[in-house]
């Protein structure tokens, strides 16, 4: 080392930290960081938030990037803190947000050696990132910090773990300026014209268009999404939207179907399985999308933008396939529709809609709530309720949530107009989501009403976050469907397992009322619907946390439902139906 | 475009260029070990002066969709600089070393040396007992020679996985 190296590793660090604009870390300390909260006590550049547990840091992180498309950032000891950050780091891969995750390690000499506190930390997170680094020499440590976020925001986004051995934040080392290259990893960004050319082709010949939206769109930024709105609306073709994707297209728009799905709506699923052209822009063909694949949208023409070329036919076979970022290739798509004078074939689009119409009629998402004083609450209603008062008060809402029944309820009752408004675990389904997501986002928003949409079994598997809330005062409000089962997989027992309910009942549930008073947050509760809107409109008003504890009927089921192993137009619409009636084969039994 | 309908598994031989970085290797197999794809040979060394890059050989076997796939999932890696898919790209070629230990004396080890030279194999060990042979060439002339040697006294094998380029001038 030379002489005029006058800043340890840790004060580079955070440096290099500053210069990538991080304002906020979520983290925890331990053993192997102390170097590095000693740097972080000395400045006020960056701001540090003290989780309860590091898994809460990693979620945290990613409602505080979901919601601002700035990159996650996470600080945590090596060994216990490493490990307890890795199902938020499978999330943040799933779900491709951008995520740096810091973690102490043992002193290089240390490493291998079973030291106190050790894991292979690069090696366990190896398959649960989308890069990781082990910095073994103080002269690479401002250029990997560098590289990591070039990696972790650029491309498909995802997670990005930095090994910290201990001597490497406490002896001294150079400081680089950022860079914006890598060797190697350089993600392709705009769309091939001839492909564009194409799909325009393609979009112009439909008799029954669709268009699919997903998450991709919302990580390519506003611009993507309101490229995907003009298309939309200059094509007059439907659209459906998938869970990552609510929020990219506005759910008010007439054009809008719904989300797709499992439990999408039955005129989407419908229109998927009956259209013949596709364009999927930004999302994944994921099971809980396509159900049974050899009967998925057969009849269609496909085209594909994702920036990920590993996500193009990896399902479903693609026709024209757009590898690029989504905001792009729709500009793109735009310019070549207004460019083309090409035909299109107005009566049968109108035709096309007629029938959507029809399957909308079905109304698919209703549901029926008794008003009678005393009745007990449909969960559906009570989401229904929370964003209609909501939506009176005009307020900027963000919504998270954490991983089960409530959760569709959410995705099927609480409409979003705007991108990055809606935080939920779709594709890793991580109970205990919400709450820390839902802090990283009030983090970021500090004058908006973030509430958590939750399950009385998923809000205790992060519970201790309540602590950080009350600590930096954020006033999230926790919304509990409480149906004292994990509702969800009770749903499928009931469906598909001869109602044997095997370890779903919430049992021994504390009180929640008294819980949140515990954590210096108010807790309230409605157990009839007429106690609702009051309990609504007081968690809304209050300046502090609130756990609200909403009752709600334990023997609803989320409807509509495609079983596993079944098709699109093979929806179960209501208790009415049963699970045999579409006869789930034992093929369909084995998937999840 | 590709067919879920075609099932029918295929043989691909694919070169990797990567950085040469700690933990390279394990990105590359964890990936095919993870998503559940075949690894029938794998190499793998540093190619140039410097030693700033190592490229991967890997011949695997799956369904069209399925190699396409692999090569997808292989390019997304950070440190892969290129996949190709030599089978698909036109022509290559592709050897492998083996040594082979043969233990038998009389008639037997004479035949074992005989069809040795058929194959041009070179003893590179003997005692009185035994061979070692070693033997380049295309995998299924090791397996022939292989083949043949397990009623001659076949002891041990021990095998480099193949190294691949494409014909002509083309590299990747």
């Amino acid at each position: 080392m030379s002489a005029e190296l006058t800043q340890s590793g840790a004060e580079i660090l955070l440096r290099a930290l500053k210069d990538q604009g991080v304002e906020v870390i979520f983290g925890y300390p331990g053993g192997a960081v102390l170097p590095i909260y000693d740097a972080l006590f000395k400045q006020n550049a960056i701001r540090h938030i003290l989780v309860r547990q590091e898994g809460g840091a990693v979620h945290a992180a990613e409602g505080y990037a979901r919601s601002t498309g700035k990159v996650g950032v996470v600080l945590v000891t090596s060994g216990p803190g490493a490990t307890n950050a890795v199902t938020g780091l499978v999330d943040a891969l799933m779900d491709s947000i951008p995520i740096i995750c810091l973690t102490g390690q043992v002193p290089t000499h240390l490493i291998g050696n079973d030291a106190f506190q050790e894991a292979d930390t690069t090696g366990i997170t190896r398959p649960a990132t989308k890069h990781n680094y082990l910095v073994k020499r103080g002269e690479d440590l401002a250029r990997i910090v560098h590289e990591a976020f070039y990696v972790a925001r650029s491309g498909r986004p995802g997670p990005v773990v930095i090994d910290l051995p201990k001597d490497i934040v406490i002896n001294p080392a150079p400081y680089s300026e950022p860079t914006f290259s890598h060797p190697s990893y350089r993600p392709r960004t705009d769309p091939d014209l001839g492909q564009i050319a194409k799909a325009v082709a393609l979009m112009k010949q439909a008799k029954r268009p669709m268009i699919y939206a997903g998450g991709g769109v919302i990580n390519s930024g506003p611009e993507a999404s309101e490229a995907l709105t003009k298309l939309t609306r200059l094509t007059g073709f439907p659209i459906t939207n998938t869970l990552m994707g609510l929020g990219c297209y506005p759910a008010s728009d007439p054009q809008f179907l719904g989300m797709l799905g499992m439990h999408g709506t039955y005129e989407a699923n419908l229109a998927m399985h009956g259209c013949d052209m596709l364009l999927a822009v930004g999302a994944r063909f994921d099971d809980r999308v396509t159900g049974r694949l050899n009967a998925f949208s057969q009849e269609s023409r496909k085209i594909h933008i994702d920036i990920d070329g590993s996500s193009i036919n990896k399902n479903v076979p693609i026709e024209v396939p757009i590898i690029a970022d989504a905001g792009k290739a729709l500009n793109a798509l735009l310019a070549g529709w207004e460019a083309s004078d090409a035909p299109v074939d107005k009566p049968a689009l109108a035709s096309w809609w007629r029938q959507i119409d029809e399957w909308k009629a079905k109304d698919s998402l209703k549901f029926t709530q008794a008003m009678t004083r005393g009745s007990i609450i449909k969960p559906q209603y009570a989401i229904q309720r929370l964003f209609e008062i909501t939506r009176a008060r005009k307020q900027e809402v963000f919504i998270t949530t954490e991983v089960g029944q409530h959760q569709m309820w959410a995705a099927q009752h609480f409409h979003f107009e705007k991108p990055n408004r809606w935080m939920t675990s779709g594709g890793l389904g991580t109970m205990g989501y919400g709450l820390p997501a839902a802090m990283g986002v009030q983090i970021a928003h500090p004058d908006a009403m973030v509430i958590d949409i939750a399950g009385e079994a998923s809000i205790l598997m992060n519970i201790q976050e309540m602590g950080t809330l009350s600590q930096y005062r954020l006033p999230v409000k926790v919304f509990i469907l409480n149906n004292q089962y994990m509702g969800m997989v009770r749903q499928w027992q009931e469906l598909l397992h001869g109602s044997r309910y095997s370890e779903t009942y919430s049992a021994a549930l504390p009180d929640f009322v008294k819980l949140a008073d515990a954590f210096h947050a108010t807790g309230m509760r409605a157990q009839t619907v007429d106690e609702l809107d009051d309990v609504i409109n007081a968690m809304l008003d209050c300046p502090t946390a609130v756990i609200a504890d909403i009752a709600v009927d334990q023997k609803e089921n989320c409807y509509p439902m495609i079983p596993s192993g079944a098709a699109h137009n093979q929806m179960l619409l209501g208790p009415e139906h049963e699970a045999s009636d579409i006869g789930v084969t034992d093929a369909g039994m084995a998937l999840v | 475009m590709l067919s879920p309908t075609d099932t029918t598994p295929r043989s691909a031989t694919i070169s990797v260029l990567v950085d040469n970085e700690s933990g390279v290797l394990a990105r590359v197999i964890g990936l095919f070990s993870g998503r559940g794809y075949n690894i029938d040979s794998l190499t793998v060394a540093p190619v140039d002066a410097a030693g700033l890059h190592s490229r991967i050989n890997v011949v695997t076997s799956g369904t069209s969709m399925v190699i396409e796939q692999i090569k997808a999932q292989l390019d997304r890696l950070v440190p892969v600089h290129r996949v190709a898919d030599l089978t698909m790209e036109g022509p290559h070629v592709a050897r492998e070393l083996a040594l082979i230990k043969v233990i038998g004396t009389g008639e037997q080890r004479v035949e074992a040396m005989r069809i040795a030279d058929t194959f041009r194999a070179h003893v590179v060990d003997t005692t009185l007992g035994s061979f070692v042979f070693e033997l380049t060439g295309a995998t299924d002339k090791i397996d022939a020679f292989i083949e043949l040697m397990r009623d001659l006294g076949l002891a041990e094998v021990s095998r480099s996985g193949i190294a691949a380029l494409a014909r002509g001038s083309r590299v990747i």
